[in-house]
């Protein structure tokens, strides 16, 4: 894997993970107070700050082969979660993310919620929404940056990937001030997906003592092999929608 | 919420975050990589294992989600 494969890989991930914690921020900042939703991201940034630094030095004394068995099956798993629901999504048989959907729904509930003083944060409500947000969404770019990072022996890259991501989808959003409606998330979506469970398969069965035939060149074969398996099973689904899901112009987006 | 609330739902969030929506997928993965490790223990090339327990394991929970929407 080079350089830029590891790099398009984590900012794609990064970037869906970074999309839903911006609408959770606009929504708390939007109907409730900006300054308690940016402490809320102050706080949710600084604690995940605090798992990186516990963690990050952690991963890199783990034995090679113990953690491509343990980051590989969880990729991998991870991989097939996320390529499932984007299969589902693209096959019309579960709704497509709708950011601007969710958005209005965090709104709601925002302007609904009572607003209580707490510790000097003017509106707490708001804080906890961004603080969720952030570190929900958060510990998946952790995890996603330190395992790339660590496995191909270059965390600096996976977090300036990670950043960059953070960075285009943060500076988009302000830009906008709207929730990113027009991501196509459901395609990023199948392609990390892909990525996860193609690095996932080759680490963990690395890390389980096979030897794939080419070492690392077989990572040119695999993604592809599963990207073409994936869309080929969208387009199975796809072949008999359900009555309910022809009629829906949500389910447009396809992988 | 009480103590006993709070960890059932840290171990909630945990559960959510690792295995997600279908516990067979994460089985199923745990399966293929201990059948890679006592194949690989041997003489018989281990590597195809993982890959064609994916090209079981996600047709699968596909089909059954399917399944699941069409009984609702």
């Amino acid at each position: 894997m080079n350089g830029g494969a590891l790099f398009v890989a984590v900012f794609l991930a990064c970037a869906v993970e970074a999309v839903e914690a911006t609408t959770i921020v606009l929504a708390a900042g939007t109907a409730r107070d900006w300054r308690s939703a940016l402490w809320g991201v102050a706080g949710g940034v600084v604690l995940l700050a605090i798992v990186v630094g516990a963690l990050g030095p952690a991963v890199t004394v783990i034995p090679l082969h113990w953690l491509r068995l343990l980051v590989g099956g969880l990729l991998l798993v991870f991989g097939l979660q996320w390529l499932r629901k984007a299969i589902l999504r693209a096959g019309g048989r579960k709704a497509l993310h709708d950011e601007a959907k969710l958005y209005l729904e965090h709104v709601a509930a925002a302007r609904s919620a009572a607003t209580r003083r707490r510790g000097g944060i003017p509106d707490w409500y708001a804080f906890t929404l961004s603080f969720k947000g952030v570190v929900l969404e958060g510990l998946e770019v952790v995890f996603i940056t330190l395992t790339f990072g660590s496995n191909q022996h270059d965390i600096p890259l996976a977090a300036l990937a990670a950043g960059a991501a953070i960075v285009a989808v943060v500076v988009a959003g302000v830009a906008v001030r709207a929730p990113l409606a027009r991501v196509p998330e459901n395609t990023m979506k199948f392609v990390v997906g892909v990525m996860l469970t193609s690095f996932g398969m080759f680490w963990g069965a690395e890390g389980a003592g096979a030897h794939w035939p080419g070492s690392d060149a077989a990572l040119a074969v695999v993604v592809p092999i599963v990207a073409v398996f994936g869309a080929g099973l969208s387009a199975f689904l796809r072949r008999t929608p359900p009555a309910a899901a022809q009629a829906d112009p949500a389910l447009a987006e396809v992988p | 919420m009480n103590v006993k609330e709070r960890l059932r739902s840290f171990a909630h969030f945990w559960y959510d975050f690792v295995v997600g929506d279908d516990w067979r997928v994460a089985a199923g993965v745990v399966l293929a990589l201990a059948a890679t490790y006592g194949v690989s223990r041997t003489s018989v090339p281990a590597w195809w294992l993982v890959p064609a327990a994916v090209m079981v394991i996600l047709p699968f929970s596909l089909w059954r989600e399917v399944r699941r929407g069409r009984n609702r």
